[in-house]
């Protein structure tokens, strides 16, 4: 059958069943948002700004196992996907997007809206492509598809000039893909495994360190299978909160900058460490060197081998998809007679809870003042633990990370690895569009919800119910508590003068708002927004402590033991 | 230490860019990096000559690994190995000059492919070694131009890099 290049683009979406479309229209994609208006199968989400459309296409797949999907003109549409684009490559998210580009015969001639989209996205991509030809359509597409969901996931952007997209031909999507120079290994060497699985029998003081490889392979059963079969602690990390249910006894929590003196003093003191799809991050281990000093062994999981050895020395590196592995470690184990050595993890756990007598997350709360903890903590008994979660990035992230205990994967939706300001409400649409049914709640602060501020009317034109919990201090909040600790209090340019009144603002985008002064009022709010309101935007602005800090706190460049508990340590 | 690694990749636009790209990135040095179509013109062969500790030459053939471009990478330093460079060299050749340089031609069995009344064009190919010990021979003020291909390897004997 011969179709346009456009109607092509959607053919082969459908194909790849793409439910939701996150975008924003212009000259380049005209032809594309044509043969969009003649269909009803895959439907468009109208952002009001490009990064948005991204996000919220990221935030779609952190909340599913699908492939997100965004559709952005040339030039400056381009350019304000691109941050979007680098917040999913740095969390390993997988997404196609398609970007219009000005005519083939004008490109290089600085046509209008034009700009060189294939190379301003070429770092912070997985692949990217420029379609110069009709016929490839199809195949480019089922190409991006594949290469974004496969191996380490990750963004794919393809390009295509506006006459491209209006030529046409004869349309086959094609069957199945197969690239010579992309083959990644998603099953473990058996040899490894097996080396792995004795190194752990083996241990004393073992720990499991677990990251966000564990959500995008959906190994949470698998890696909670293992962890119960061994008996031995584990954390997992910021983008790995809910791989496995928080709460449960062997369960640490966070580890790092900002995580619990009990899951850092077990990394750093355990003899042998499973690493599964997590990275060694420099906001995780703080100074590789000072990590390095204490003797231990290193099993390390990834799918991505470049991963394995970067940061620190691995002992026995397994490269494959994270599930697969893990559920050979299980076969392995269970088919052989060797168990841990109870006595040694006896009185492992009786140091592991000591470090956990510290109680290191308590903090002290107020009849006066609301503690941004506090709404966290209330949040999390309102929605019954079961609401999906999306974060900006800040103190408040930090908080929501460490009060809100994540029982499963895909629940808590952040900006991890590039630490972009402003995803959270974008993700906040891409997963309530996801999860009709569920309750999707935004932790955010007043500046980073002004960064993306403008999709409140996004939410109005498409319904989404979600709830914008603000926990408004006036300051940017996480500058500060630097500025604080190591910048002499000086804070420069960190407080936020003329905010709006936000709950005036939710209101006229036709939203509901309110505005929270008391801790006393703190319950009766959440509960009003989660029943009364349930299929409302409901924005909660709660003024709170502006001198809150986040603790526990591993300053930059000091090593991982070196905590400051909290404000009593400074 | 010195490393040369060879790569074949898809020959499609952009693929030089993907590969520098990663080195400038990461902050990786580049001393040299040639590149041309192979027998299978679907395919370009790269050498790339870098420096880097034994961590640092694991990254680059990893990341270089992960393009998705990239088909094979070898560093094929880490055996026995041919490096050849490709040199033209012009030269101020005028009087007693012209005979003396002729001379240093034929030890370093290079070829004079130019010719006028004042200056020659030398060719020649060997390693880098020989290449700046040529140099080293002339006077550096008869030194008009130079210019180098960059280094091209193979691995010896039954050591074959192909799909």
């Amino acid at each position: 059958m011969v179709l346009t290049g456009a109607e092509i683009v959607i053919r082969c979406l459908q194909e790849e069943k793409v439910e939701y479309v996150f975008g924003y229209p212009g000259g380049a994609v005209l032809y594309i948002y044509d043969a969009l208006f003649q269909q009803e199968s895959v439907r468009h989400v109208l952002v009001r700004h490009e990064q948005a459309a991204v996000h919220a296409a990221d935030g779609y797949a952190r909340s599913t196992e699908q492939v997100g999907v965004a559709l952005v003109t040339s030039g400056p549409g381009a350019t304000n996907a691109v941050t979007g684009i680098a917040t999913a490559f740095c969390d390993s998210i997988p997404l196609v997007i398609i970007s219009g580009q000005v005519p083939t015969a004008a490109i290089g001639q600085d046509a209008f809206q034009e700009v060189d989209t294939v190379g301003i996205t070429r770092p912070c991509v997985k692949h990217n492509f420029l379609v110069k030809d009709v016929r490839e359509i199809a195949s480019t597409i089922k190409k991006a598809f594949y290469l974004a969901k496969t191996g380490r996931p990750g963004p794919v952007l393809v390009d295509i000039p506006k006459d491209v997209s209006m030529h046409k031909c004869e349309y086959e999507y094609p069957k199945d893909i197969s690239m010579r120079s992309y083959n990644p290994v998603v099953k473990g060497h058996s040899g490894q495994i097996k080396k792995a699985v004795q190194l752990l029998l083996e241990a004393r003081r073992p720990m499991i360190y677990t990251g966000g490889g564990v959500v995008l392979s959906n190994a949470a059963e698998q890696l909670t299978k293992l962890t119960r079969l061994l008996g031995y602690p584990i954390t997992n990390t910021l983008m790995g909160l809910g791989g496995y249910p928080a709460g449960d006894r062997q369960y640490l929590g966070m580890p790092g900058m900002h995580g619990t003196y009990e899951a850092n003093m077990a990394m750093h003191y355990s003899d042998v460490l499973l690493a599964v799809g997590a990275r060694f991050d420099d906001r995780v281990i703080g100074l590789p060197s000072h990590f390095a000093e204490e003797p231990r062994k290193i099993i390390h999981i990834d799918i991505d081998p470049s991963s394995i050895s970067k940061r620190v020395k691995v002992d026995v590196p397994i490269v494959g998809d994270v599930k697969e592995v893990l559920e050979e470690m299980i076969r392995q184990l269970e088919s052989g007679e060797a168990r841990p050595n109870p006595e040694a993890l006896a009185a492992w756990w009786k140091q592991v809870d000591e470090w956990r007598g510290r109680n290191c997350m308590v903090y002290k709360n107020s009849d006066e003042i609301i503690k941004p903890q506090f709404v966290v903590q209330k949040l999390w008994e309102v929605t019954g633990g079961e609401a999906i979660v999306t974060s900006d990035v800040g103190q408040h992230q930090m908080w929501a990370a460490q009060y809100y205990p994540f029982t499963k994967p895909r629940r808590w939706l952040n900006s991890g690895g590039l630490g972009t300001m402003g995803v959270g409400m974008p993700y906040a649409m891409g997963a309530q569009l996801a999860h009709p049914d569920m309750q999707v709640a935004c932790i955010t602060g007043e500046a980073s919800i002004q960064m993306n501020i403008q999709e409140l009317s996004t939410c109005k034109q498409f319904r989404l119910p979600i709830k914008i919990c603000n926990l408004n201090n006036r300051y940017l909040g996480m500058v500060r508590q630097w500025q604080q600790l190591f910048h002499g209090g000086r804070y420069s340019e960190s407080y936020m003068d003329s905010l709006p009144d936000f709950a005036k603002l939710a209101e006229s985008y036709g939203h509901v708002g309110i505005r929270i002064d008391k801790p006393s009022d703190v319950e009766g709010a959440l509960r009003e927004a989660f029943t009364t309101h349930k299929n409302e935007l409901v924005f909660l602005d709660f003024q709170v402590d502006p001198t809150e800090n986040v603790y526990p706190m591993v300053q930059g460049g000091k090593g991982l033991t070196e905590m400051i508990l909290s404000a009593e340590d400074l | 230490m010195r490393h040369v690694i060879s790569l074949l990749i898809e020959n499609e636009s952009g693929a030089l860019s993907r590969v520098s790209g990663l080195f400038s990135a990461r902050g990786y040095n580049i001393e040299s990096l040639t590149v041309a179509p192979t027998e299978d013109a679907s395919m370009s062969r790269m050498t790339i000559v870098t420096t880097g500790s034994d961590d640092i030459i694991e990254q680059i053939t990893k990341q270089l690994n992960k393009l998705v471009e990239v088909v094979k990478v070898v560093d094929i330093s880490e055996a026995a190995h041919i490096e050849r460079e490709l040199m033209l060299v012009k030269v101020r050749a005028t009087g007693k000059d012209r005979e003396e340089i002729k001379r240093t031609v034929d030890i370093f069995r290079a070829r004079i492919i130019d010719v006028t009344d004042a200056s020659y064009v030398v060719e020649l190919t060997g390693n880098q070694g020989k290449l700046d010990a040529f140099l080293g021979a002339i006077e550096p003020a008869l030194i008009l131009e130079t210019v180098r291909s960059g280094v091209c390897g193979i691995g010896r004997g039954d050591r074959v890099l192909k799909l």
